[in-house]
Parts: C-alpha cells; sequence; structure tokens
C-alpha cells in the first residue's frame, strides 16, 4: 500500500479524464459504445429482461455503428459508483442506469465524467450529461383496469404490488379509476409484498387475493407467478412487463410491455449526431414505450372495443384517466370534475383513489 | 367470515410452509448430528434448477423431484467433505456453499429462463377433490404429503429406533459416541447428505409447484427462514411440524391483514415477527430445559478424532 | 499404505502463508479451464480477475472502498473468534449501526458543526455494541447459542430499516420513494481524508488493524480471549470469567459492524432499500480466512475485494455472467478453508500402519 500516494492519484485521474476525449478524437468511425447496469439478472423475464431486450433492439437497429454491453446484479449500494466508473473509463460514450436506487451514484459519477452522457431510469435528478427517462405505464394500467372492469363478475379485482412508491400508486389508481368507468361498483384491493421479486409470496399474496374474492388481479411485481396461480385457480390476471401468456395461456387476458427500444435507439442517434441534451423523458403509449399484448381469446368483444378506446384515446392524446372528479379513499375530493391531475403531481402520489382498500 | 373462506385460507398457509418444513426437517437431523450447515439456501437453490431442468428436458416430474433430491445432497456432500474430512469451519463453509449454491443455480438456469412447465397437481384423482373441505384432504401436491410424512418419520426415527438414539448421541457428545465405538464422521455425512436431499427437494416445491419456471434466487431467503425455524423448535420434530405451520399462518396472515385493510402494525412487524419469535422461544425454552436448552451439544464443533 | 492426519504441535507458519497462495493459484488454474469450457477467454477472465484490481492503479479505490467494511467488521469477529463465539448477526449490527447514526443525521439536518460526523460514528458503534447484547443476555443468562440468536436478529433489523425508510425518515422531498434524505456535507467525511488518497474507511481499517494487533499480542485482554477459546475450563481455573469475555467479544464485534455501518452510510450518502448488502455475512468469511489474526484478516479483505471488484472488470471487459464470478468466488473460498487443514495437520503416507505413526509422534 506504499505506492497508493495521492500523486498516484490526481495523475490517474488526469488520465482518465484525458481518455474519453482521445477516444473521440481518434477515430471518428469508431462504433458508439453504450453500456447498461442492471439491477437484477438479464434472466429475471421481467424488468431488467425488458431492458436487455431494448439494448438488444439498438445493436439490431443501428448494427457496426454501436457497441453495448452490460453489467448484471449491480447492487443500489456504493458498490454501482466503481462499476460506473469503469464503464466510463472503458470508453462508453452513453451509460443506461436501470434502476431508481442509481440515482445517487450516477450524479456522482457523471461530475467525474463530463464528457460521458448518462441517463437514469425512474429516477428525477439530472444534470448537464444526466437524463433521466421513465414510462407513463399507468397508461397500461388504464387499458387493463378497462378490461378488469369488463371481466370481473364478482366486482372485487386485485392488485399486487411491490412498494408504496409513486409509480405503483399512480397503477393502482389507473387501474381502479378504469375499471370503475366500466362499472362504478368495483373495488380493488391491494397487497404490497414489500419486495420486487419473491415467486413464493407473490403466489400467496395472489391466493390471498383470490381468496378474498377477486376474479381479476393485475400485478406490480416481477414474476410470472402470479399468473401461473391464476391459471390454476381459474380466475385471471395480465401479464407485467412482457407478453406471459406462454406461463398462463388461459388466464393472461393482455399484458403491458415495456418497450425501452425506441428510446435507446433514439437517444444513440443522438449522440451520433450530436444533439444529445439533458432532457427529461416520461413516455407512453402514444411514444410507443408502452405496449399492450394481443387480448385472451377469451376475452369479450364489447371488453376489447373499450379497451381498445382507451388505447387509441392515449395515442391521440384526448384520453386521461387520471381526469376528474377523483375522490380519494377518504371521499375527499382531490381533483374537480373537468381537470386532470398534472404529471408533476402523479410523479409524487402517494394516495389511493376510492374504491381502493389498502392497509 | 365463513367456513370456507378459512378452509381457503388453510390452502395458503399449507402452500406456504411446505418448503421450510421440508428444508427444516433435513436441517433438523443435520443439527441433532452436531452439525450446523448454513447452506440451506444454496442447496434448495440447486435442487430448484435441477428440478426444473430435468423435469423440462424428460418431462417427468417424478424424475425431476428425485434429480433434485440428489443434487442437493451432492452439493450439502461438499460441505460434509469441507468440514467432517479436511475439518474446515462448519459456519464459513455454510456460507461459502450458499455462495456456490446461487452462482451454479443461476449459471445452469440462464438456459431455462423465462420457460414454462405445467405445474404438478394432487396425486390424487380430481373427483375426490371437489368441494373446499376435501381439496384440503386431497388437493395438494405430492410435496405437502410428503413433508408432512418426512417429519413424522423423522421424529419417529430420532425417538424410536436405535439409528435415531446413536445419531442424537454422535451430536450430543461426540468423543464418548467415537470411543464406544460409533463411525461419528460416518454417521455425520449421512445426516448432511440427508439435509441436502430434502433441501433439493423444497427447492423443487419452489420450480415445480409454487411458481413451476425458473429465476435466479427464486427462493428469496427461505432457506433462512427454515434455520430459524429449527431453532424455534427447539430441535423437535413435532414442535417443527407445529412449528412450521405457525410461521405459515403468521406469514398468511401479512398478506391476509393487508388485502382486507387491517393496518394494526406496519407490514415489517408482521415480516420481523417469525425471527422475533424464535429468539424469544430459543430464551423461554432454554430458562426452562437449563443452560443450552434442547440444542445438541455438540453443535458446530468440529470433530478430529485422534489417529 | 495408507493417508493419515496427525496433529501439529504448532500450526505450520510455513503453511499459514503458503497454502493460500496456492489456493489462489490453484483456483486460477481451474478457473482458466472452466471459463475457456464455458466458451469463455480464460486466461484474460482470470486476469481480470485477480490480476487488473491489482495492477491497475486507478482500481485500487474502489479495492480500498470494498475492503474497508469487511476489514472494520472482520476485525472485531476475529475476537470473537478467538474466544470461539460466533457471531454471524454481524449483518444486523451493521444495518442498526448506519440506522442510528441516519437518526442522528436526520436530526442535524439544519445545523452544522464538526461534532456531528464523531456523534454519528458514537451512535453506530454503540447502537451494532447494543444489538449485539442481545446475544450476549441470551447466551451468558440463558445459554442460547449465540450463532442462532444472532442470525435471527439480523432478519430484524432488515425490516427495522425498511419500517425506518418508508415512515418516520422517508425523505419529504424524495418524491416518496423508500429513502432517507441525503446526509449534508457536515455528516459525511471527505472523501480524501487528510489528503493521503486513502479512502477514510481504509484509513480507519488500518488503525484498527493495528490496535487489534496490539490488544491481541500484548494485553492480559488478548491473553484471556485466547485462554477461553482454546481451553474454557482451564481459564476459569486460571481466574477468567469466561461470562465476561463473551460480553466483550460481542459488544466489540458489535461496535465494529456498526462502525463499518456508518462509513457505508456515508459512502451511499443516504440509507435506503439498497442499503443491506451482505457485508456482514461475508465479513465472517474474511475473518476466518485471515485466520482471526489483524494482519491476516487485513489481507483477506483485501483479497476478498479484489475478487469483488475483478468480478465486474471480467463482466465488463470479457462478458463473464455474474453467476460465474460468484461461483468463483465460492470454489476460491471453499479451496481456502480446505487446504487450512494443511496448516494444523500433517499428512503421512504411512507404510506399517500405527508402529512408525507413534514413532513419529515420539
Amino acid at each position: 500500500m506504499t505506492k497508493f500516494t495521492r500523486r498516484d492519484f490526481v495523475k490517474t485521474a488526469a488520465a482518465a479524464s484525458v481518455l474519453p476525449l482521445m477516444g473521440a478524437s481518434a477515430n471518428a468511425a469508431e462504433p458508439l459504445k453504450v453500456a447498461y447496469i442492471y439491477i437484477g439478472p438479464v434472466g429475471d423475464y421481467g424488468w431488467t429482461w425488458a431492458h436487455d431486450k431494448g439494448r438488444k433492439e439498438l445493436e439490431a437497429a443501428l448494427g457496426s455503428a454501436v457497441k453495448t454491453s452490460y453489467v448484471e446484479n449491480v447492487k443500489e449500494d456504493a458498490s454501482a459508483i466503481p462499476v460506473l466508473r469503469d464503464l466510463a473509463r472503458q470508453g462508453n460514450k452513453l451509460i443506461f442506469a436501470t434502476s431508481f436506487g442509481y440515482m445517487d451514484q450516477v450524479l456522482e459519477v457523471a461530475k467525474e465524467f463530463p464528457d460521458v452522457k448518462f441517463e437514469h431510469c425512474t429516477g428525477f435528478k439530472r444534470a448537464d450529461n444526466v437524463t433521466t427517462y421513465n414510462s407513463r405505464f399507468h397508461e397500461g394500467r388504464a387499458v387493463t383496469g378497462t378490461l378488469a372492469g369488463k371481466v370481473s363478475k364478482s366486482g372485487v379485482i386485485g392488485y399486487l404490488g411491490s412498494f408504496k412508491i409513486p409509480e405503483v400508486v399512480m397503477g393502482v389508481n389507473a387501474y381502479t379509476l378504469a375499471a370503475q368507468a366500466i362499472n362504478p361498483k368495483i373495488e380493488t384491493k391491494l397487497v404490497m409484498i414489500d419486495s420486487w421479486f419473491d415467486p413464493a409470496k407473490e403466489t400467496s399474496a395472489t391466493e390471498t387475493l383470490a381468496n378474498l374474492g377477486c376474479d381479476v388481479i393485475a400485478t406490480h411485481t416481477d414474476s410470472p407467478a402470479p399468473l401461473q396461480f391464476c391459471q390454476k385457480k381459474g380466475i385471471f390476471g395480465f401479464g407485467q412487463g412482457a407478453d406471459m401468456s406462454k406461463f398462463a395461456p388461459k388466464a393472461q387476458l393482455s399484458a403491458i410491455e415495456d418497450i425501452w427500444g425506441p428510446h435507446y435507439i433514439a437517444r444513440a442517434k443522438a449522440m451520433i449526431d450530436g444533439s444529445w441534451k439533458s432532457e427529461d423523458f416520461w413516455d407512453g403509449i402514444k411514444e410507443g414505450s408502452v405496449k399492450i399484448s394481443p387480448y385472451n381469446a377469451s376475452v369479450p368483444k364489447d371488453a376489447q372495443d373499450a379497451a381498445n378506446k382507451v388505447f387509441e384515446g392515449y395515442r391521440a392524446g384526448t384520453y386521461d384517466v387520471f381526469t376528474g372528479p377523483i375522490y380519494d379513499q377518504a371521499g375527499t375530493l382531490r381533483v374537480k370534475a373537468g381537470e386532470k391531475l398534472g404529471l408533476g403531481d402523479l410523479a409524487t402520489i402517494d394516495w389511493y383513489v376510492k374504491g381502493v382498500q389498502s392497509a | 367470515m365463513t367456513i370456507t373462506f378459512i378452509l381457503d385460507a388453510l390452502i395458503t398457509v399449507i402452500g406456504i410452509t411446505t418448503p421450510i418444513l421440508l428444508a427444516a426437517t433435513g436441517e433438523l437431523i443435520v443439527e441433532k448430528s452436531g452439525v450446523i450447515n448454513l447452506g440451506v439456501e444454496g442447496m434448495m437453490l440447486v435442487g430448484a434448477i435441477a428440478g426444473f431442468a430435468v423435469t423440462f428436458e424428460t418431462g417427468n416430474p417424478w424424475l425431476g423431484i428425485l434429480i433434485a433430491m440428489v443434487s442437493g445432497a451432492v452439493a450439502a456432500s461438499i460441505f460434509g467433505v469441507m468440514v467432517l474430512s479436511l475439518g474446515a469451519n462448519q459456519v464459513a463453509t455454510g456460507l461459502a456453499l450458499t455462495i456456490f449454491g446461487i452462482g451454479l443455480s443461476s449459471l445452469i438456469g440462464s438456459n431455462y429462463v423465462g420457460i414454462a412447465i405445467d405445474p404438478l397437481d394432487s396425486p390424487f384423482p380430481d373427483t375426490l377433490a371437489l368441494d373446499t373441505f376435501w381439496r384440503i384432504v386431497f388437493g395438494h401436491s405430492p410435496f405437502v404429503y410428503f413433508a408432512v410424512f418426512l417429519v413424522l418419520a423423522t421424529g419417529f426415527f430420532l425417538n424410536k429406533t436405535r439409528a435415531g438414539l446413536v445419531l442424537r448421541a454422535v451430536g450430543e457428545n461426540d468423543f464418548s459416541a467415537h470411543s464406544i465405538g460409533y463411525p461419528v464422521i460416518r454417521i455425520r455425512y449421512l445426516a448432511i447428505a440427508f439435509g441436502g436431499a430434502a433441501a433439493g427437494i423444497a427447492g423443487a416445491d419452489f420450480s415445480l409447484v409454487i411458481s413451476p419456471l425458473w429465476a435466479e434466487q427464486m427462493t428469496a431467503g427461505r432457506g433462512w427462514i427454515a434455520l430459524a425455524l429449527v431453532v424455534f423448535a427447539g430441535w423437535r420434530a413435532g414442535r417443527l411440524l407445529a412449528g412450521s405451520y405457525f410461521f405459515g399462518v403468521l406469514m398468511a396472515l401479512e398478506l391476509y391483514a393487508k388485502a382486507s385493510g387491517f393496518a394494526i402494525l406496519p407490514s415489517q412487524f408482521w415480516a420481523a415477527m417469525p425471527y422475533l419469535i424464535a429468539v424469544i422461544v430459543l430464551a423461554l425454552l432454554s430458562s426452562r430445559d437449563g443452560k443450552g436448552g434442547k440444542a445438541p451439544a455438540c453443535l458446530g464443533k468440529p470433530f478430529i478424532p485422534n489417529g | 499404505m495408507r493417508l493419515r492426519l496427525e496433529k501439529r504441535l504448532e500450526p505450520s507458519r510455513k503453511m499459514l502463508i503458503l497454502t493460500p497462495v496456492l489456493s489462489v493459484v490453484a483456483i486460477m488454474v481451474l478457473g482458466i479451464i472452466i471459463f475457456d469450457g464455458l466458451g469463455y477467454d480464460g486466461p484474460q477472465a482470470v486476469w481480470e480477475l485477480f490480476f487488473t484490481p491489482v495492477l491497475d492503479v486507478y482500481k485500487w479505490r474502489d479495492v480500498a472502498t470494498k475492503a474497508a467494511p469487511l476489514i472494520i467488521i472482520a476485525l472485531g469477529l476475529s475476537l470473537s473468534n478467538q474466544a470461539k463465539i460466533w457471531n454471524i448477526g454481524a449483518e444486523g449490527q451493521y444495518i442498526v449501526g448506519a440506522i442510528a447514526a441516519a437518526g442522528v443525521a436526520y436530526s442535524t439536518q439544519s445545523v452544522t458543526g464538526f461534532w456531528i460526523i464523531p456523534l454519528m460514528v458514537l451512535a453506530g458503534m454503540l447502537a451494532g455494541a447494543a444489538y449485539a447484547a442481545i446475544p450476549a443476555v441470551l447466551r451468558t443468562r440463558y445459554g442460547v447459542s449465540e450463532v442462532l440468536s444472532s442470525l435471527m436478529l439480523v432478519y430484524v433489523s432488515l425490516q427495522l430499516l425498511s419500517y425506518m425508510i418508508t415512515g418516520p425518515w422517508k425523505d419529504p422531498n424524495g418524491h416518496n420513494f423508500p429513502q432517507t434524505a441525503q446526509l449534508t456535507a457536515a455528516q459525511i467525511l471527505p472523501h480524501d481524508l487528510l489528503g493521503s488518497g486513502i479512502p477514510p474507511g481504509l484509513l480507519v481499517a488500518l488503525l484498527a488493524a493495528l490496535i487489534f494487533y496490539i490488544i491481541v499480542s500484548c494485553t492480559v485482554f488478548g491473553f484471556s480471549i485466547r485462554a477461553i477459546g482454546e481451553a474454557p475450563h482451564a481459564a476459569r481455573y486460571g481466574g477468567f470469567r469466561s461470562d465476561r469475555i463473551i460480553w466483550a467479544t460481542l459488544m466489540i464485534s458489535g461496535a465494529m459492524a456498526g462502525l463499518a455501518g456508518v462509513f457505508e452510510l456515508m459512502q451511499l450518502s443516504r440509507l435506503n432499500l439498497g442499503y443491506p448488502s451482505g457485508y456482514g455475512f461475508t465479513a465472517i468469511i474474511v475473518s476466518l480466512l485471515g485466520r482471526s489474526h489483524p494482519i491476516g484478516v487485513f489481507i483477506a479483505g483485501l483479497v476478498l475485494a479484489i475478487t469483488y471488484v475483478g468480478g465486474q472488470v471480467a463482466q465488463t471487459v470479457v462478458h463473464v455472467p455474474n453467476a460465474t464470478a460468484g461461483l468463483f468466488q465460492a470454489l476460491l473460498l471453499f479451496a481456502i478453508l480446505a487446504s487450512d487443514l494443511l496448516v494444523r495437520y500433517r499428512i503421512r503416507l504411512s507404510f506399517k500402519g500405527d508402529i512408525a505413526a507413534k514413532r513419529s509422534v515420539a
């Protein structure tokens, strides 16, 4: 450890900050190096899988103009910093950090590498070389909620959540409001399992919701296990993040697909033509970031039509599920008739709409 | 609240309980022989991927369960060689076994992500389980019946058979057992392999029944609950059965309380409950039964015979 | 002809140094074969895993950052290990230490002062020690195995953390995400303390290793710990109180885990769901690999940190999946743990059975 002096440190830090510049000027025809850090394994068949699919789409779309790599299972602790730093040092010019917990780490490393562009998924802190991006998943929830409202016979539908964070809260609310638009009496039972990924707990939570009378259950956790249970029990559910119909061909009414490819392609192109700047993306159905899987053959025609109407409404920009009047659980009017809940309010939402039964 | 509802809830409890009961029964035998294997989680994962892969490739879930059992035992044997023949520290080796199991299962499993198989159903004909009541009796996967059988058989073995007596003797005082001629090391090898086999089956319960798919680290910490359960049961098979169902009820209660809108206590309290209770029971048992409680006296201590 | 084990009177010094080195070399060779078999560039993967973190000056900071908490926790554990007290719950004490420090941070958000950081450190160490006192009470009062009680308490601490960051201490400006507010400048040690270029955590680890070395080799306390560990009955006749040693070693290991928790909190700059990262468990392995000796622990902490950092490098450069890096680490641990046998025992090939063996003993 005796060689571990301050001088070395300054020297290497200086060398590192020069490196990216040298790479850029040395050869303009070099492919753009793009890197990803993932919270889970690429094999989770959920969140990380969807991002990796986007990465592959980027490779397919831009061919030899880009070179991508990824690091999986990066913890949301201080150890994300060296990973990000390494990727920057290895000449990656565009780095995507695909989980909320990387927020502070991305900003810290971005300060050290002003010439490398970072994009942080689901976060809310930006810098000159840090963009944030997210999807309006709740638009998909509005479509599936419409289906749930049509298909549910008991009038009680379920929602399996992970944590009480804005994304999940707005998902529950969109799902419930859309179902109530079909059947005003509908109630949503909500269980948060305090985990994104725990197939056994997801299964027993789904079973619990089913036992409490829910006949359509939406999931906001990562595994197909809840759908598999619905299949066994003869009730219905929705795929989360990807089309999961092969796990539950009868039970999956439809699925919300996370589509990251278009964003990744657009941003890599922006890097290549020099138009990249720090922005905040929150794309949805309109931009192609949220897709709805083909409906199950068992979904009645009128339900399909109702769901299509919501989907097309979002695509045309004429529909918003968060249009008043909206009451919260206590019955207080939160959004007046004719008004809309702005994206800014949605991003920090922590209250449930009337009809959601939660602990 | 109707009878049907309670029976339905009981089915949830049974589902939650079965894998931890299986793994804990295996660990009970291991600990009774005086060895502590903290690698339960790793062995479960090895069993989970082995069971899933074989079932998918051959279409035969029974073969899958068998291979899961064998793989769990093989993984446990690595631990056995390390701690019994090479005298390595049990705690460290057990933790290393967990890291090993996570890594190996993920590596093999990378070829099996996103694949679906049919869940393993009840071994009884559907006509026997038409209403909820009869579903409680006949409507479960084979794992449920096997888990109950295994823990009862283990209780019988430990308390009523000569071989069980020898196993306990080895765990209580290895040097005396050795001096009167019992093969301490061989007995512990068998116990460790049994523990691995049971953990392997528990893993297969995850990948064949609870959620018939493979996903990395799908057991999500149940191996540690199994370890808690053995302590909670005071190293007795009967209490292990009762205790595992008690744990299952606690875990189901958390979900039912949330889904019904009761928020008496924060959910984290419910989640911490099994562990808190295990610690309290540990203290109560020990104060009643004298120092050390019912823990096998040689638990975790290495045994290397002289000569 | 048969193989037999023969206990050495003194642990072999030569083997003490030789076996870990040989294990690492053996695993490197095995690694080249395995990685090649899986279709990766074997030699390069092993190079990135073991040598890049050591040779690339730029990676030293990462190794140091990773090694610091491992060493700090493992030093405390090495003390209890020597008394044959197995504190498996260091992870819990580490988490509780961080929670306590975050509590101090929570209540000093609007003030500044040099005293804040020492107060956080103190709170973290006290909380860690207090959490370790639970297994100590259970062990000394009721004879409950500390292995099991401390392990159970890890899971309780995880829930406590989850409760604090989703409830009372949730960052009001954090868009309702489960995390505490970011630490202020007055609550974080500068990354480059005293201009040394060494991260503050490693500086503390270095200092602590020195202190522990003195405790273990020069004080009566250090001697009594070893006496209790090696011969509890004899030690009792010699006037050593085993209860006191149990208390002392558990509390010290808890305080060290808490201390590591405070530094890690400053690294991450807030508490969130990603905070518990298993350092407390890995540190158990570190303390045993380092043979519960302060210098050994320091080296073992660095070695394990190297494999972590190397694993990440191998992932980005050779695209080895994360699972393989973990598998590899497990194999290395197995090899080092197994080779420990050679330190304490001699392996003899005996041709004439017991007679030859007896002669060699005499």
